[in-house]
């Protein structure tokens, strides 16, 4: 059978380039960085040579990037980094209801240990005013943390203004670039960001490895205790192979990104607007224009999206979705519901995010094969007759 | 956005992919509506009764691959079943007739046993109703 990968926001394949990058980093070149001897030596300038392509693409200097396992790890490295390192001046955070669950979790966290956080709300496109969070400023502000897009409905943030704010104010600002990095251009001076996540499976690199780059002169405690690996800010035996993997995929992103901007953006819009036209009842989640050029993010009314999910993925493709049923929480999207969706629409709600192997091909099967499902699902909905 | 599709067994996706009586009766004898508290999905079953016996169900329901399989089996089960006989089919006959659920989806098979006792419920009521009904105007035809 036809199989459709649409969930490049959940994770991406590693790029084959990115693979044999890494496999010498398996078995010849195994030697621990640390390590004064050649095989250490080696390895240990193959992780400067992708820390300097990574600072390269977001404009920042080599020794402003710590390697992490991820995304998630930077985002707990640079909020828990910043709360314990500045309690002594305040114990305020100002954030989103819409950040990745490794932002908002770890803000949860830190509210349980007395600190104090604010949700600023975000409209019905999923935008933060920016005046909110100048507004939200107290002088026992210490972090400003908003992500730069959203990974459920794609929705880009005014981080540069936000990011002005910040400065003028003095106080830390830290951002989820994890969706933004290697796709679309992210230069740390220009969004005016003290701190910035990344991870390198979302961009055709390993999973297990990702990066928080930290401004020059930001003091923040060590993540991890141990060694001196990442100038003591995170002990732990580098992951070398996958760093390897990380530098060489975020080197092919910079060669790709404006051929597959463009293209990706014409298979998104060419989704969208067959969506709205062939199905009724069913609407665009996120903003129309300021939005992650690979994602497209439904609702689809009376029907309910693990059922569609499944018949999707009896027809090969692979989509998410923000429906409670598809959750083990078994609670719906708190980012949809926070554009102010009801339940019933984050219930119908549909993700298709799109990536380097997807054509205009798997673009019309996906115009042909849903229509069909929703009808389906349709049929049998409760609520239909309802509102008839 | 985690999703569960491939915990399901083989005889749930058979039930999700062709459920069975999918649809309304006209003129019910009884008719089950429930929501589910747990993630809010909404079941209504319908049933037709002659003699005590169930001789029809339908179905319709918004939900997960699980709630759409439960309420399929449900409507076959109690096909053919006396009112008191399916009164005492409950959710685990369901998810065991369809081989198994997965835990986290077991909340979706109550959904299918309470949509049951309520259109059970309903038919009770409305024909004890009936019953009443008819033998007041019985008793009225003898006055006159
Ligand atoms: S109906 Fe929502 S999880 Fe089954």
């Amino acid at each position: 059978m036809r199989r459709i990968y649409l969930d490049y926001a959940a994770t991406t394949p590693t790029h084959p380039e990115v693979v044999k990058a890494m496999l010498p980093y398996f078995t010849d070149v195994f030697g621990n960085p640390s390590s004064i001897y050649s095989y250490g030596q080696e390895a240990k300038g193959a992780i400067e040579e992708a820390r300097s392509k990574v600072a390269d693409l977001i404009g920042a200097q080599s020794e402003e990037l710590v390697f992490t396992s991820g995304g998630t790890e930077a985002d707990n490295f640079a909020i828990k980094g910043v709360a314990y390192t500045n309690e002594h001046k305040g114990n305020h955070i100002i954030t989103t209801p819409i950040e990745h669950h490794a932002g908002m979790e770890t803000c949860k966290s830190l509210e349980r240990r007395g600190v104090r956080v604010t949700y600023l709300p975000v409209d019905e496109h999923g935008l933060v005013d920016p005046d909110n969070v100048r507004r939200a400023i107290t002088d026992k502000t210490i972090l400003i943390s908003v992500m730069h897009a959203n990974n459920e409905m794609g929705t880009i943030e005014p981080i540069a203004e936000i990011g002005k704010i910040a400065r003028e104010a003095r106080i830390y600002f830290h951002t989820d670039a994890v969706q933004t990095v290697g796709h679309i251009p992210v230069d740390v001076n220009e969004l005016g960001v003290d701190l910035l996540s990344m991870s390198a499976h979302k961009l055709y690199g390993p999973k297990g490895v990702g990066a928080l780059y930290v401004r020059g002169g930001t003091k923040l405690l060590p993540f991890m205790h141990g060694g001196e690996q990442e100038r003591r800010r995170r002990a732990s035996t580098e992951n070398v192979p996958g760093i390897v993997g990380f530098g060489r995929a975020i080197e092919l992103a910079k060669q790709e990104m404006d051929e597959e901007a463009e293209r990706l953006t014409y298979l998104r819009d060419q989704l969208i607007k067959g969506l709205l036209e062939r199905i009724d009842h069913i609407r665009l989640n996120g903003h129309l224009t300021k939005r992650l050029l690979n994602n497209v993010n439904v609702s689809v009314d009376f029907v309910e999206g693990e059922s569609m999910l499944l018949n999707l993925d009896l027809e090969g493709i692979c989509a998410s979705t923000g429906s409670a049923c598809s959750s083990s929480s078994l609670e719906p999207s708190y980012v949809l519901l926070a554009l102010g969706l009801s339940p019933e629409l984050a219930h119908g709600s549909l993700r298709f995010t799109l990536g380097r192997e997807n054509t205009s091909k798997d673009i019309d099967y996906v115009l042909e094969v849903l229509p069909k499902i929703v009808a389906k699902l349709r049929a049998m909905s409760p609520l239909l007759k309802s509102r008839r | 956005m985690r999703d569960v599709l491939s915990l399901y067994s083989e005889k749930v996706m058979e039930h999700f992919k062709n459920p069975r009586n999918v649809g309304e009766i006209e003129n019910p004898d009884g008719i089950g509506h429930v929501g589910n508290p747990v993630c809010g999905d909404i079941m209504e079953l319908y049933i037709k009764v002659k003699d005590e016996v169930i001789v029809d169900a339908k179905f319709k329901t918004f939900g997960c691959g699980a709630a759409i399989a439960t309420s399929s089996m449900v409507t076959e089960l109690v096909k053919g079943k006396t009112v008191e006989g399916a009164l005492k089919i409950s959710n685990h006959a369901v998810a065991e007739a369809l081989g198994g659920l997965p835990p986290i989806k077991m909340h979706c098979s109550l959904l299918a046993e309470e949509a049951l006792k309520s259109a059970i419920e309903d038919y009770l009521t409305k024909s004890k109703k009936g019953k009443a009904r008819r033998h007041k105007e019985n008793a009225k035809c003898k006055i006159q």
